[in-house]
């Protein structure tokens, strides 16, 4: 699988292609669709309104996906519990950006 | 090799009960996840505890390392003796479904993580399977400068990919790849790789590689999403009457106008020269009033010229 490093790869940012199927974003995590589906309705990840019946995620939901799916294995945490973590940790988050920008 | 003691890994006594294993495995998980923990080396512990508590919490393998355990103290010099593991069966060697490679301690004892696809009962999360005979998606995460992203340009990735060997496990391997990075990516994105993924199993495509970029500190930029902030040193004399500074910016130096009346914290906005992604994000500059020292006579006169002639009470908003 080695590859010629003369020559660099050249890929596109992912955030900025089209939206994700449920099917799409299930190959790309390596997960049961059903588990995406467990997911939404959680509201750990959210689908982007399109109109349609069928879902579509947005690229940023890959990322939120795999740190979730993270979580959940590693910690042995409930879906809610995903939830709450996800959720405390973007506060966090946001409280650090607030605080360097105050010092 | 050097000897593990995954009880001393895991902080429990050698006849700690599966509940307590399980709770000190949980304890340490959150306190060493890489997601959630800012301890330094986090990673490391993660997977040290990940791989204690493979071996602890399966009875077959507790009590084949406990039998071999006796007389090897923590960090001696280890080799498994050659009739290791006869009478123990070990179910579905390794976990399959961790990321985590697992020390050549852990290999030699258990061996690798298992046949690539193994279920382990959570097997959901692990899809070494391919769908439509297409190969597996790969994901790194990568520490990229600064510049990579305002400039784009290509770069020497160092990543940890899991790979299928002659014998049909998974391990970890180190792959070195020149990587064009695209100009205006943000922290927290990925560059997509199309076809290099895993090879399918027989016929098929494969799969792609996912590179989620984050950045390194940089010495003078603070990065906020798209955006970048500056701490800018006036001089209190540039703040009061306004001036044009020279002030660095990704693009190069600007002359920046500071306009007359400004005060520390005061925020300048140049809209469009952070990071240039699409939409591309401002650049912010913060000033700070830098004092000039008051260290000799012709500095101090100053001082005390500008004290005569300003009726100025600094604290006047805290009532004294």
């Amino acid at each position: 699988m080695s590859t010629p490093t003369n020559q660099p790869l050249s890929g596109a940012i992912f955030e900025e292609s089209d939206l994700l199927t449920v099917a799409e974003l299930s190959r790309i995590c390596a997960v049961d669709e059903r588990h995406i589906v467990e997911l939404v309705d959680e509201g750990v990840i959210s689908i982007v309104e399109i109109g349609t019946t069928e879902w579509r995620f947005s690229g940023t939901a890959l990322r939120r996906t795999r740190l979730a799916l993270r979580l959940e294995r590693d910690l042995e945490l409930n879906l809610a519990g995903v939830a709450l973590a996800l959720d405390l940790m973007e506060e966090v988050e946001r409280l650090r950006r607030a605080l360097q920008e105050r010092s | 090799m050097e000897f593990k003691d995954y009880y001393k890994v895991m902080g429990v006594p050698r006849d700690a009960t599966e509940a307590q294993i399980k709770q000190a495995y949980r304890k340490l998980a959150r306190k060493y996840h890489p997601d959630v923990s800012k301890e330094k080396d986090a990673e490391a512990r993660f997977k040290e505890v990940g791989e204690a508590y493979e071996v602890l919490k399966s009875p077959e393998k507790r009590a084949a390392y406990d039998q071999l355990g006796q007389g090897h103290p923590s960090g001696q010099e280890f080799r498994p003796p050659p009739d290791w593991g006869a009478g123990f069966e070990f179910s579905g060697a390794g976990a399959g479904a961790r990321d985590s490679d697992y020390s050549e301690f852990f290999e030699s004892l258990f061996g690798g993580r298992g046949r690539a696809g193994s279920q382990d009962g959570r097997g959901a999360f692990h899809g070494g399977r391919a769908h439509d005979g297409r190969g597996e998606d790969h994901h790194a995460k990568v520490l990229l400068d600064l510049d990579a992203t305002l400039r784009g340009g290509a770069r020497q990735l160092s990543l940890r990919v899991p790979e299928i060997d002659a014998d049909g496990r998974l391990v970890t391997k180190e792959r070195v790849l020149n990587v064009q990075v695209p100009k205006g990516i943000l922290a927290g994105q990925h560059i997509r790789l199309a076809g290099q993924g895993a090879r399918p199993m027989g016929e098929g495509t494969p799969g792609d590689l996912f590179i989620e970029v984050e950045f390194q500190p940089h010495s003078l930029y603070r990065v906020d999403g798209r955006d970048l902030y500056l701490e800018l040193p006036v001089a209190p004399w540039e703040a009061a009457l306004g001036a044009a500074v020279k002030t660095p910016t990704p693009t190069g130096t600007v002359d920046l106008k500071i306009p007359a009346g400004s005060h520390a914290g005061s925020k300048l906005r140049l809209k469009g020269r952070g990071i240039p992604a699409s939409p591309p994000g401002d650049f912010y500059v913060a000033l700070q009033i830098a004092l000039p020292p008051a260290n000799d006579d012709k500095a101090k006169a100053a001082y005390t010229a500008m004290a005569a002639a300003l009726p100025f009470n600094p604290r006047a908003t805290l009532g004294v």
